[in-house]
């Protein structure tokens, strides 16, 4: 699995062991990740989608079986600050501005001050919140905190995006526009992506391939290639587009069934 | 300079219903024929307060002085030990139910106590007093807020490879401000009243405790109820200080319309 951005091997994740409340999150996923790929992982809720991702990033730590990030161990991964994560929740700090939201990163790798502006003025730009720096979080709606946490991840340029359901809290339009702003990025910048989602066409517009999980345990159910080349707004009109999804929708049918 | 004004304004309410509660009380004893030595009327007592005033001033100024300097140590003790309980978990589970009972026992019983150790001529006894009612509080909220942070921030600053000395930085103490701010909002008048309770038992003999007993001693209730409110005005002081320290040190609450309220102390963060 050498030359993999991501190479996960036979790795179990039970919470809470021998326990009462024990859950087997996941078992044995196997999954090799490329460099510059676009991978999105979907399944229905409480499958494992979110714990995967904290296994990649080393905020969690596997039951069983390893998890090598640029082929190293996932946690020197994050010694060396190689990803960066977009939560489910937007997680903003309350006492930050926005701008100094987006700045955080930067600061805590010592950017100069100047620099920082430059480009959290750029990340705005890019989320389309260009008049917001000197709010508050809470001074924004929920949709736009989200943006401020894409546009404080992008800040760095890491050379791996983990992103929960980072569109989730957007309306369509919006989430239209990030989608194809997120395509540009990683066109751009040849960063990994790994992308959980609920939405089938979203999975299917973005991805290079996309993960289907199947709950309790959390497993890769199967995993659909997708190659749809260069997108724009078109390609969701395309029929090549709705074949993916409709491959994808059939895959999370089976695993609703039980297959 | 707005929100300063607007801030004001709205103490326009509360001034016309204190107004109108002494209007009242002034009515009542008079109306009622009420004893001066029960109840002295406003006016009589604001007379007290114009005769007596350098005696009072002073006793005020002294007593406040030993309020607000037991309040500065308290809380610096009590933000001290909870920065150092968080950095030490085995100390914190140790250390916070301890405070938590601790601070469930009335501490002014002590005083007479307090006494005994630190001498009862002194200031010292005084200003332990309201050390020790102080900095329970200041100790118990702060450590809650330093602890009990948004999961989700924690791991943001891990997936940065942030130090716990940074996650302090960073996520922790900003956390725990508006918990101490309301502890700094409880504390702040209490530490008046817990001088003054402390004078009631000993101490220098100038100060509004003992103008307060020796005075209703004497009969000279409207002279007690002068002191008293001398003693309220400090305490006022405190408390609008201490609101203050919460607005300049919380920006981002004001400005999303979270901390605008006076008459709200000790609501959860
Ligand atoms: N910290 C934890 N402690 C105990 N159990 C956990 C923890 N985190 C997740 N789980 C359990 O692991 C399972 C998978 O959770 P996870 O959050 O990964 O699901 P998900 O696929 O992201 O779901 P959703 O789509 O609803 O976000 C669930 O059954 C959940 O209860
Ligand atoms: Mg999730």
């Amino acid at each position: 699995m050498s030359g993999a951005a991501i190479a996960i091997e036979g790795v179990d994740k039970v919470f809470n062991a021998g326990s009462a409340d024990e859950v087997a999150a996941l078992r044995g996923i196997d999954l090799a990740i490329r460099p510059g790929e676009f991978v999105s992982l979907i399944g229905p809720s409480g499958c494992g989608k979110s714990t995967l991702l904290r296994l990649i990033g080393d905020l969690l730590t596997p039951s069983r079986g390893t998890v090598t990030v640029f082929g190293k161990p996932a946690h020197q991964a994050r010694l060396d600050q190689d990803y960066g994560m977009v939560f489910q929740h937007a997680g903003l700090f309350d006492w930050r501005r926005v701008a100094a939201n987006i700045e955080l990163p930067l600061e805590l790798r010592g950017w100069s001050k100047a620099d920082r502006a430059e480009r959290s003025a750029q990340m705005l730009d890019l989320v389309q919140l260009p008049d917001f720096g000197r709010h508050y979080p809470r001074q924004l709606s929920g949709g736009m905190q989200q943006r401020v946490s894409i546009a404080r991840a992008l800040s760095f340029e890491p050379k791996l995006l983990l992103m929960d359901e980072p569109f989730g809290a957007l309306d369509e339009m919006t989430r239209e526009h990030m989608q194809l702003e997120l395509l540009r990025i990683w066109r751009e910048t040849g960063t990994t992506v790994v992308f959980v989602t609920h939405s089938i066409s979203e999975s299917a517009f973005l991805s290079n391939r996309v993960v289907v999980l199947s709950p309790r345990p959390g497993r890769i159910h199967s995993v659909v290639d997708v190659d749809l080349g260069d997108r724009d707004d078109d390609t969701r009109e395309d029929p090549a587009f709705f074949a993916k999804a409709t491959e994808v929708r059939e895959a999370l049918r089976a695993v609703e069934a039980g297959g | 300079m707005a929100r300063l004004r607007a801030t004001l304004s709205g103490l326009g309410p509360a001034l016309v219903v204190g107004a109108g509660g002494l209007a009242l009380w002034e009515g009542v004893v008079r109306g009622f024929g009420i004893r001066e030595f029960l109840l002295p009327r406003p006016t009589s007592i604001l007379g007290q307060l114009v005769d007596h005033w350098p005696t009072l001033r002073h006793a005020g100024w002294e007593t406040g002085r030993i309020a607000v300097s037991g309040l500065l140590v308290g809380i610096l003790a009590g933000v001290v030990l909870a920065l150092v309980t968080t950095r030490f978990r085995t100390l914190d589970e140790g250390l916070t139910p301890l405070a938590v009972a601790v601070n469930a026992t009335p501490i002014v019983a002590l005083a007479p106590i307090f006494n005994a150790w630190f001498g009862i001529t002194g200031t010292l006894s005084n200003q332990a007093v309201v050390i020790a009612v102080v900095f329970f509080p200041v100790f118990i909220n702060t450590a809650r807020g330093l602890t009990e942070v948004h999961p989700d921030e924690v791991e943001l600053m891990r997936s940065y490879a942030s130090s716990e000395w940074t996650i302090l930085r960073e996520v922790r103490i900003p956390n725990a401000l508006p918990f101490f701010a309301n502890a700094l909002r409880v504390v702040a008048p209490l530490s008046v009243i817990a001088a003054i309770v402390a004078e009631y038992f000993g101490g220098p003999q100038d100060r509004i405790g003992n103008v307060i007993t020796s005075n209703a001693g004497f009969a000279r209730y409207d002279v007690a109820w002068a002191a008293i409110a001398v003693a309220s005005a400090v305490g006022l002081a405190l408390f609008a200080a201490a609101l203050f320290v919460e607005r300049v040190s919380m920006p981002w609450r004001v400005a999303s319309g979270d901390g605008d309220s006076l008459t709200t102390p000790g609501r959860e963060p």
